[in-house]
């Protein structure tokens, strides 16, 4: 499955770029998972998810917590807490 | 009452009193609007600019998920918000929220209810550029914030 991830702020930084496609293996279910596999990728991305609770994550733009599932998305991005306003 | 919903992400600045005028233009209904506006801040003169981040799209729906929510609470006859992007100055405006209901109960809450939930809920991140010309920092999100926010499921808000 073809997946399009987008970064955000420190999270963009750590990672060195603002988007890619990915395919994870078809055992990723969830963004928690895909989380856990993108970490082991490098030191930049390991960096990123060093405190995967802080991180949020959106599917196809909407909030979802690292249980959902990422079965039919589009797009998956993470970020950290928001600071807008 | 059906409530007119507009919301603009943009990198120039607004106009408080067009954007009010927008939602009282032409009604006879409309009792009170409440307009907050939120500035760049030069912390202490620490602070030469804000560099805000954003998430093209998901920007707009959610705040425009949050609008549709204080409109199902509140009787309202529109609700705006206007959120700017890119390098921002100490004293220039950041974001806009305009409501507009009958009575001013409705348009103060709803008014609070979307800059509550929009602090905590719409994707955009400040990053600091500093006077000294140190290395400025991302702003970390406050506690207090995502506490003015929870209060709003714990009171029904009517």
């Amino acid at each position: 499955m073809s997946l399009d991830l987008r970064y955000f702020a420190w999270v963009r930084e750590r990672i060195g770029h603002a988007e890619e496609t990915v395919e994870p293996p078809a055992e990723i279910a969830t963004v928690g998972e895909l989380i856990a596999w993108l970490s082991a990728r490098d030191e930049g991305y390991a960096a990123a998810f060093a405190v995967p609770e802080v991180i949020r994550a959106a599917r196809d733009q909407e909030h979802v917590e690292h249980d959902a599932p990422i079965e039919g998305a589009r797009e998956i991005a993470f970020f950290p807490p928001m600071t807008g306003g | 009452m059906s409530c007119t919903i507009r919301i603009r992400i943009q990198r120039e600045a607004f106009d408080t009193e067009s954007e009010t005028a927008f939602l009282t233009g032409g009604r006879k209904d409309v009792g009170a609007t409440v307009a907050f506006t939120g500035l760049c801040r030069d912390e202490g003169g620490t602070l030469k600019a804000l560099h805000l981040e954003h998430y093209p799209g998901m920007a707009e729906a959610e705040i425009g998920r949050i609008a549709e929510q204080a409109a199902e609470r509140w009787q309202l006859a529109g609700l705006t918000a206007v959120h700017r992007y890119g390098r921002l100055a100490p004293g220039e405006p950041i974001v806009l929220v305009v409501a507009a209901a009958t009575h001013r109960k409705a348009a103060f809450e709803a008014a609070s209810f979307l800059m509550d939930y929009l602090k905590t809920r719409a994707p955009f991140w400040k990053k600091e550029e500093r006077s000294d010309g140190s290395k400025g920092e991302w702003v970390e999100a406050k506690e207090a914030d995502d506490e003015a926010a929870a209060r709003w499921r714990s009171t029904n808000g009517k």
